[in-house]
């Protein structure tokens, strides 16, 4: 891989074509994410989180502005060429998990492979491998609607990280999970960062979320109006081995 | 990817069987629809090419009377017409036989069976015109013809209906209304023609017999006349009429006391009348081919509105919109496929039933099936088309956003 940071961002705009004058969600972010970063994001709601990180997970193209992915200028590309970049380069981690209801936790996990064009029994092994990682192998075929929201989150995440991509991005994964939950699903993403070296942007609305991360960054109104390291980021597995035995059943 | 395209599909058509299944209903009707009607109107065809080529090829009938309606002595004198007349129309130019038809209904009695049938006085000639051989025995001959012999050819129905299981009539003596008569030969079973009539209930005596002994009539009824190739068919009509009206001894201006008819392109013409139908048929069946293909376009909207957090998470994880466009195609492709070939199934069985119950002819021809199969998977792909379209057009953070 070459020097090149995972997130160029060079001054930005989103505006949304509406009335005569259109909404502004992003007015001109520039942003340098390192290779190996884990990076927050925080702001109010409307503030344009979730449009950032949809052009960040090249979801979406800006009105004006140059975005370049690991030295690639993706501003430039067709839809189908950014629909490769997605499948490669980038994976995503929703709020409310985004897990086909049919189709079992592997079948979920192999499902970003399909379009990698990689044969059956490589996917299998792959998306199993992954399902592994997340510590999930025992719940291969179960639906999602028989694992609970940590388990759906860490399938996700599963799906997420088995094309093994640069960035993986998180809008609000914890939002729908208990706050023990939540610190499982931290230890998981801080555990990906650390052992597979994959650079993360999670955006949250919760500081303690945010404390996990090294990079805290807050917008208000399309804008970046701060962008400090973290200090002495905690550490969600030990944070986790001292919470209170009490919430581990039923909590929600 | 075409296999993960089915796999795709599957999934997603297993994830709502009773949908599919009733969306699949429509086609199966359809299917089934086309290949009956079309199995019932080949079937007729058939039969109608088969009596064709039953009835003689190449057949000229000569009536007597100048009817112009009803086949068969149809007003006017019906003793007109001779077996000397047919022995002249033999000697024209480009006829191959003739074979004189005199028909009454009769009494046959064997030991103590009697059985009542038609039976037609001709000439050896028939069994060549209409190419049906005995099956035993043989046919008379022209001798017997010459000496107005009591020789009778039964029919297989007649033979069935007069003989004992396992007695060979041929040699037996029988009785033609109190006539003795001496059974020289059974024909070859023909099976029923398509208006249902048995054409095995039948007797050939000759014509010269029929004449003299069970008649006393020295006319016949029609002249059966085999040209040479369907070409000369018009010429050997019009030596027909010129012969005969000269030696009927009618007048320059004199209206023909005969009929010339050309039974072959009637026959024809009742062949393209059914093919018509078939058609007519197949066009109906084809609607509702066309409303089942409705059907599958109305559940593939659903099913993409539906599944509109699905398509948005594909996008989002790296399906182009191709993948996305061919996943629908294939679900609405499998749908109908699937429901073609039971639809071919069921359109067979029910064929096969049609023509069992109501003793009409069906056949099921692979171009019916062939034609059924691309038309169920031309309405997959036409009517899965814009649902399809229309879900790889979604925005994938719209799509993502959507919640049902
Ligand atoms: N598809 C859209 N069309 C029009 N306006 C939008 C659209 N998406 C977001 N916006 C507007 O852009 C601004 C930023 O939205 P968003 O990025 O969702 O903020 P956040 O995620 O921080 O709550 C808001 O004012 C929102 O109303
Ligand atoms: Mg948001």
């Amino acid at each position: 891989m070459s020097g090149n940071p995972t997130i160029e961002l060079e001054n930005i705009k989103k505006i949304y074509p509406m009335g005569t004058s259109g909404v502004t969600a992003l007015a001109g972010i520039d942003l340098t994410v390192e290779t190996g970063e884990m990076v927050a994001i925080m702001g109010s709601s409307g503030s344009g989180k979730s449009t950032l990180l949809n052009l960040l997970g090249c979801l979406d193209r800006p009105t004006t502005g140059n975005y370049r992915l690991t030295g690639e200028n993706v501003s430039a590309m067709t839809k189908t060429q950014l629909a490769a970049i997605r499948n490669r380069e980038i994976g995503f981690v929703f709020q409310g998990f985004n897990l086909l209801g049919k189709m079992t936790a592997l079948h979920n996990v192999e499902l970003p492979l399909i379009y990698t064009g990689a044969g059956k029994s490589e996917m299998a092994r792959r998306a199993a491998e992954a399902l592994g990682w997340v510590g999930l192998t025992r719940f291969s075929h179960h639906l999602p609607n028989q694992l609970s929201g940590g388990q759906q989150q860490r399938v996700a995440i599963a799906r997420a990280l088995v094309n093994n991509p640069t960035l993986i991005l998180a809008d609000e994964p914890t939002g729908a999970l208990d706050s023990r939950t939540s610190l499982e699903i931290m230890a998981v993403i801080q555990r990906l960062h650390r052992e597979r070296g994959i650079t993360i942007v999670i955006v949250t609305h919760e500081p303690e979320i945010a404390g996990y991360c090294q990079r805290l960054i807050r917008l208000k109104d399309g804008c970046i109006i701060s962008d400090q390291p973290v200090n002495r980021p905690g550490d969600a597995l030990a944070d986790l081995a001292r919470y209170p035995a009490a919430g581990e059943v039923n909590s929600l | 990817m075409i296999s993960n395209n089915l796999q795709v599909a599957f999934n997603g058509l297993k994830a709502s069987k009773m949908r599919a299944a009733l969306t699949m209903l429509g086609i199966i009707i359809g299917v089934a629809a086309v290949i009956m009607m079309i199995a019932i109107g080949q079937g007729a065809q058939a039969q109608i090419s088969r009596q064709i080529t039953g009835m003689g090829a190449n057949l000229l009938v000569v009536f007597p009377g100048a009817g112009t309606g009803a086949v068969r002595g149809a007003g006017g004198n019906v003793n007109t017409l001779t077996w000397e007349d047919g022995l002249a129309v033999a000697e024209l130019d480009q006829v191959t036989r003739v074979a004189p038809e005199l028909s009454t209904n009769a009494t046959l009695s064997f030991a103590n069976q009697t059985w009542t049938t038609q039976v037609i006085g001709t000439t050896p000639e028939m069994t060549l015109l209409k190419d049906w051989p005995p099956a035993t025995g043989l046919f008379f001959t022209p001798d017997d013809v010459q000496t107005s012999a009591p020789v009778a050819v039964l029919g297989q129905t007649a033979a069935d209906n007069l003989f004992p299981p396992g007695q060979d009539p041929v040699g037996a003596q029988i009785r033609i209304n109190k006539l003795a008569f001496t059974v020289v030969g059974v024909l070859t079973p023909k099976g029923a023609a398509l208006s249902g009539q048995d054409q095995d209930n039948i007797v050939y005596i000759p014509v010269t017999t029929a004449q003299k002994r069970l008649l006393g009539v020295k006319y016949v009824r029609l002249l059966n006349v085999q040209a040479t190739s369907p070409e000369s068919m018009a010429f050997v009509q019009t030596s027909i009429e010129n012969l005969l009206h000269e030696r009927h001894r009618l007048g320059a201006q004199a209206a023909n006391d005969f009929t010339v008819r050309n039974m072959t392109s009637l026959l024809e013409m009742a062949e393209s009348t059914t093919a018509i139908m078939t058609l007519l048929l197949a066009s109906v069946a084809a609607v509702s081919l066309l409303v089942g293909g409705i059907g599958i376009m109305n559940i593939m909207l659903v099913s993409v509105t539906e599944r509109t957090k699905e398509i948005g998470l594909r996008m989002a994880v790296g399906a182009t919109e191709r993948h996305i466009r061919n996943q629908f195609l294939t679900e609405a492709l499998v749908l109908c496929l699937t429901g073609g070939i039971l639809g071919i199934g069921l359109g067979y069985g029910g064929a096969k039933i049609i023509s069992a119950l109501a003793g009409w002819p069906t056949a099921v021809s692979l171009g019916s099936v062939l034609l059924a199969t691309g038309f169920s998977a031309g309405i997959g792909i036409f009517f899965g088309y814009y649902p399809a379209k229309k879900a790889a057009a979604l925005d994938p953070i719209t799509a993502l956003r959507f919640e049902n």
